[in-house]
């Protein structure tokens, strides 16, 4: 199967054009050593019919769909409206890139204007952009921003970030010769502000936290952001779970200077991990410093509005190393889906979807908690996520889960050690009651 | 033309176009002790559904794209996205599975994970392949960080990285990020790498030599070999830019040149659909000496079984959540087995003859800097219309009125007013001739009639746009009466 569309006598006729004989003579400019002998290892083409059937097969391979699923940890599962895919699946959304050309591309320039403007709303910030990759390398833009603010080198991040997001701040602040600090938390699950406020001095470029933060539970984000601003620190806020956006104060009326975090949950599958949607929001006088594309208004010669790509001052392709990021294809798709995605569900869907998932992981907290041998981790309030201790070995209690055909959520100590017998659970507006009671009954008989 | 309002300007109170099932757990449970909450999200619209749907429907229309014509967007590779390759990503059982689900219930998803790693090492003829990046430039700064992380481990601290003029301006912005200082080299009077310039500049404090190949003017780096045993015999990595690898693909392979890192844009050579500016995936090819860096976590097979190696110390770590854009790489996957061995080398063949094409129907209409020969895109100026007080913005936008998409404008830098076309593999002749036709008529206006060119486009929903007031005084929302 191909899809080249020349036929036998276009090919001669070009090649004549051309004045050369044959497609071997295109490649005469390449040194002959380095030309590859033969047919690449790679197996032999597929139909239509073939392929499909081929990926029909492998994708039979994943039994996780049969399972009641109580995965978050940073990825999670909503309610996506069944236009979100019939809209963004139009080939004027999924082939066109990047609008170069703001003539022919008004429709993708306008969606990221009002995404743009969804997330400024949702944040409560003054500004947002057109995306970032996801939410762990916002953060990591968000910690190189705040140094180019401040020209400072020091950065505090909360241990309750999710730990792909602090691997992916270290690994970007590496070669930069940043300082990281962790701070720890307290038995609520929520910052240990006496530790925060002993660590920040006049050389702190940023404290880093993150609201619902890894463990689920909501910090107070006004009181770290005032301690940070303290000693001349900026707030870096990340969200890794944007629906709770919906119902919790926003990180804009909490003091938060930038805003980063991952948008999956409007209307992107759980895919395995990828494409998200990472975007980015601060105040305006930080605008010279924001990475990434930022779509703007403006009008034609005929006085008529329109958009167009702006500020690219900042960016590689004028800018080069002086950049304030090297990004250039984003997450353009994702942020249209999730344009449509807030937009269908509008002020009123968006809190109410916030509103149910607090309820059910309040409910299934509730529920879990009453069983002998199961206690809440921490203490402080939760959001749609919550951290239970077991008393018996996680992987015991994991494998009688799995005979109720339940992934109950993630062994915590896979990635932090220190929590043995951990399980982090997430719940969202998906999880009926009947779901929530299987866990618990397939937890009651597992947790004896 | 009706222009279509922004949404939150047909926004009315009590409209709504989703409603959530009513909750099946106990209301009164639902509010958390300690929490500041908010009341409303100020401003968010309020719809119905068909608004929704009449609202992304009319944007749509006034979008272009790869679906509609040609796009011959230089550096870009906007060829046909295959629609077959949207179906079985979109298969119910990779699109609804959790990235943490426990390694055995996905054994599909790292078995696809790892086919197509084992592929790209073949095509590129590296030694081991990262599926981790989510696009090019984030390709690059893995493959920098590998050779800074190298480096360190050998005790070097090599402080500078080597960039052709010709260079994507990610190359530079990706080798700062990694904390090095970037040097720029010459291109010579043929469009490549001058080697005069690489030896006198290489030195035991350069790390790399980032190098595009076939490099931004579509021209191959004849002396590739050369280059990389100058850089190799200071202890420095070849790194290459694999934008352009749709030329090469199934002719030759950057393995054999003495590339030591490589990216793909699996948006660009493998036809994953560019989304508007992305999602894409920008893997990463390196040889045996740096795979102990890779990002983690690298898929293995043991035992017939697939999973996740995160136990790698001497790793860079991971640049984002996860494993990659995983519904891209599945698109990609999907791409190389329908095309098989002998596709795959047809892929570059034709995208070399389609611009080899238009090149030789446009020299002497247009001016082109460099002789050399043009492998998968080529790269004119406006130095011809100039005379006519004519540049490549009024080129570009004059195209549009013949309903094309222009070419990328005013990249490479060495090349003043240029015009980057590349037509891909995908295009029919009948496009192909409709492009050229468009060029021709335009080259015969702006001598006759160079006003029409500096007032295009004509037709368009929008026509020029004032980009300088965009910058000058930024709207980057919506807000009710009052801009900000």
């Amino acid at each position: 199967m191909s899809y080249i569309s020349l036929s036998d006598k276009d090919k001669k006729e070009m090649l004549a054009r051309i004045g050369i004989k044959s497609l071997d003579d295109l490649y005469s400019c390449i040194p002959a050593d380095l030309k590859l002998d033969r047919d690449l290892e790679v197996p032999q083409a597929l139909t239509e019919t073939e392929l499909f059937r081929y990926f029909d097969t492998v994708a039979k391979k994943n039994t996780a769909d049969s399972y009641r699923c109580f995965l978050g940890a940073g990825a999670y599962r909503h309610t996506i409206p069944a236009i979100v895919d019939y809209l963004s699946m139009r080939g004027e959304f999924i082939s066109p890139y990047t609008p170069y050309q703001p003539e022919l591309s008004q429709g993708t320039l306008q969606i990221i204007f009002e995404f743009q403007t969804l997330i400024a709303q949702l944040t409560e910030m003054d500004i947002a952009n057109a995306s970032l990759y996801d939410g762990a390398s916002g953060a990591a833009e968000a910690v190189l921003m705040a140094n180019r603010l401040t020209r400072k080198s020091k950065v505090l991040v909360a241990a309750s970030v999710h730990p792909q997001y602090r691997g992916v701040i270290e690994a970007y602040v590496k070669n930069l010769e940043l300082e990281i600090i962790e701070i720890g938390y307290d038995d609520s699950g929520r910052v240990n502000e006496s530790e925060l406020q002993s660590r920040l001095d006049e050389k702190t470029a940023a404290f880093v936290f993150q609201s619902p933060n890894f463990f689920g539970v909501i910090e107070d984000g006004e009181a770290l952001s005032r301690r940070a601003h303290e000693t001349n620190a900026l707030s870096v806020f990340l969200i890794a779970e944007a629906v709770s956006m919906g119902i919790l104060a926003s990180p804009g009326s909490q003091g938060a200077d930038i805003v980063t975090g991952e948008a999956q949950s409007f209307g992107m599958p759980l895919s395995f991990g990828g494409p998200y949607l990472g975007f980015m929001a601060c105040a305006e006088q930080y605008l010279r410093q924001f990475p990434g594309r930022i779509a703007g208004e403006t009008k034609d010669v005929d006085g008529k509005r329109g958009f167009v790509l702006t500020l690219s001052t900042r960016e590689q392709h004028i800018r080069r190393e002086r950049a304030t990021s090297n990004i250039c294809t984003n997450q353009a798709w994702c942020a249209v889906r999730a344009a449509i995605f807030m937009e269908t569900l509008g002020a009123e869907g968006m809190r109410e979807m916030a509103r149910q998932n607090m309820q059910k992981a309040r409910y299934a907290l509730d529920r879990l908690t009453d069983i002998s041998g199961v206690e809440a981790r921490f203490s402080g309030p939760v959001f749609n996520e919550f951290v239970l201790q077991l008393e018996r070995p996680l992987s015991e209690i994991q494998s009688v889960l799995e005979g109720h055909r339940i992934i109950g959520g993630l062994a915590l100590d896979t990635w932090m050690p220190g929590f043995k017998n951990c399980l982090l659970v997430n719940v969202t507006e998906i999880h009926t009651r009947d779901d929530i009671d299987a866990l618990a009954a397939a937890l009651r008989t597992a947790a004896r | 033309m009706i222009r279509e309002p922004l949404i939150f300007e047909i926004s009315e109170e009590g409209k709504k176009a989703f409603t959530f099932p009513k909750p099946d757990v106990p209301d009164n449970d639902g509010i958390e002790q300690n929490v500041r909450l908010r009341k409303e999200i100020h401003g968010f619209p309020k719809v119905a559904e068909i608004e929704v749907v009449r609202h992304f429907t009319r944007l749509s229309k006034t979008n272009y794209c790869v679906d509609e014509g040609i796009y011959p967007l230089g550096s870009c590779t906007m060829k046909y996205n295959p629609k077959i390759n949207e179906v079985v990503a979109g298969l119910a059982e990779f699109r609804n599975s959790h990235p943490l689900s426990p390694v055995s219930t996905v054994q599909g998803n790292l078995e696809a994970l790892f086919t197509t790693e084992q592929l790209l090492a073949e095509i590129t003829g590296m030694d081991a392949v990262s599926l981790q990046p989510s696009a090019g430039a984030q390709g690059e700064m893995v493959g920098i960080m590998l050779v800074k992380a190298c480096l360190e481990d050998r005790g070097e601290k090599r402080t500078t990285v080597l960039i052709p003029d010709s260079a994507h301006g990610t190359n530079p912005s990706s080798a700062h990020l990694c904390g090095f200082k970037v040097r720029e080299i010459k291109s010579n009077q043929f469009g490549t790498v001058d080697i005069d310039s690489l030896t006198e500049a290489m030195s035991e404090d350069v790390a790399a030599l980032m190098v595009t190949n076939p490099n931004t003017l579509g021209i191959f780096e004849w002396d590739i070999k050369k280059i990389a045993d100058i850089v190799h015999s200071k202890g420095g990595f070849v790194y290459m830019d694999g934008a352009n690898m749709n030329a090469l693909v199934g002719r030759c392979r950057p393995g054999d040149m003495g590339v030591d890192v490589i990216h793909l844009n699996l948006h660009k050579t493998f036809s994953t659909p560019h989304g508007g500016g992305g999602p894409g995936a920008g893997p990463v090819g390196v040889s045996r000496t740096l795979e102990p860096y890779l990002p983690v976590p690298l898929i293995r097979k043991v035992d017939g079984a697939f999973r996740l190696d995160e136990d790698r110390p001497k790793s860079i770590g991971r640049v984002r959540g996860f494993y990659g854009n995983f519904l891209v790489i599945l698109k990609a996957l999907a791409y190389i087995l329908t095309h098989g061995p002998k596709g795959l080398r047809e892929i570059a063949d034709i995208a070399v003859l389609n611009s080899n094409y238009i090149r030789k129907s446009l020299e002497g209409l247009y001016h082109l800097k460099y002789a050399s020969p043009s492998m998968h895109e080529c790269v004119f100026s406006d130095a011809l219309q100039k005379k006519h007080g004519i540049s490549n913005l009024d080129i570009a936008k004059r195209l549009i009125d013949y309903d094309v998409h222009p070419p990328t404008m005013s990249f490479p830098l060495i090349v003043p007013g240029a015009l980057m076309i590349e037509p891909t593999e995908t295009e029919s002749r009948r496009d192909l001739d409709f492009f050229i036709e468009a060029m021709t008529a335009i080259a015969r206006e702006a001598e006759e009639n160079p006003n029409l060119l500096k007032q295009a486009p004509h037709h368009t929903y929008v026509r020029r746009l004032d980009e300088t007031a965009a910058a000058r005084q930024p709207i980057l929302k919506w807000t009710n009466g009052d801009r900000t």
